[in-house]
């Protein structure tokens, strides 16, 4: 395998892992804090947003995506935005899928894997 | 135990219609002002910081953290693996941006893109948004094991 390959296998890897702990831990994070309309209506918006703010894993979910972005960029600088953009941005909803049935345990069935494989071959097919 | 169930109202299909109008509205109000000021040098990062006092990319910013205060609520109260293809119709409207407002052309592959979006948006969308990790949950601490043993005798 050329290293040229193995560059860009890398690239899209490190897009895709870093987005995917920054969207699983954010939703974690958000899972912690609980239903933002409720707590608005008790504590004001300011409230809320003092409540998902100081929620450790959202900081760490931030890292991520703020890694993930960056990581992005990096790839875009060596590579083609069509090729980088829409292969780690479908990618991204299927492990994003994986991820949430292991680590969330959210209830993916069939429809939702429907919907991942849908507009994951969705994303991909907007680059050509 | 986990149970499957709607949480949606009028308002939160509203919410995951920002989503989809913010992020795609954003990303495109960002390109639109980096277009007109030409190719940034990694030299001289300073020009990056003059982009965000452009009008295009101040609005861009602006729409873009709507859009993660809008994401952040729908997490809140829905799964990851319903708002993430639920609010992705986004790639849509950008499809339909760069077609009538920028002008791009937009090939018959990239619509077929659309069609696989708007056909995984509406499978998800018609099922359960929210996971419950705690319906049915035994108040007296015993496992779902447990619980299950006990509802079989």
């Amino acid at each position: 395998m050329s290293p040229a390959i193995v560059g860009t296998a890398a690239m899209i890897t490190a897009v895709v892992v870093t987005a995917t702990a920054g969207d699983i831990l954010t939703a974690s994070a958000m899972r912690q804090v609980g239903d933002l309309d409720v707590i608005r209506q008790r504590s004001g918006i300011v409230g809320a947003a003092v409540a998902v703010v100081t929620n450790g894993r959202f900081g760490v979910g931030v890292i991520c995506l703020a890694l993930s972005f960056f990581s992005l960029l990096f790839a875009f600088s060596h590579r083609d935005l069509s090729l980088i953009g829409p292969a780690a941005t479908s990618l991204t909803f299927v492990t994003n899928a994986l991820a949430a049935k292991f680590f969330l345990r959210e209830n993916v069935d069939h429809r939702r894997w429907t919907a991942a494989i849908f507009v994951c071959i969705g994303v991909a097919l907007l680059a050509f | 135990m986990r149970v499957a169930r709607s949480t949606m109202t009028f308002q939160r299909y509203l919410v995951l219609a920002v989503i989809t109008v913010t992020a795609s509205c954003g990303d495109t109000f960002l390109a639109r002002g980096m277009k007109s000021m030409g190719p940034v040098s990694l030299a001289h990062p300073a020009e990056l910081i003059h982009a965000i006092f452009s009008p295009w990319v101040a609005m861009g910013i602006v729409l873009l953290i709507g859009f993660f205060a809008s994401y952040l609520t729908a997490l809140s109260w829905a799964d990851l693996t319903y708002v993430l293809p639920a609010s992705s119709l986004g790639y849509v409207i950008m499809t339909l941006l760069a077609k009538f407002w920028l002008g791009e052309r937009v090939s018959p592959m990239r619509w077929l893109g659309v069609v696989f979006i708007t056909a995984g948006v509406g499978f998800v969308t018609r099922g359960p948004s929210y996971t419950d990790h705690s319906a049915g949950e035994p108040a007296n601490g015993q496992s779902e094991v447990e619980a299950a043993e006990e509802v079989r005798q």
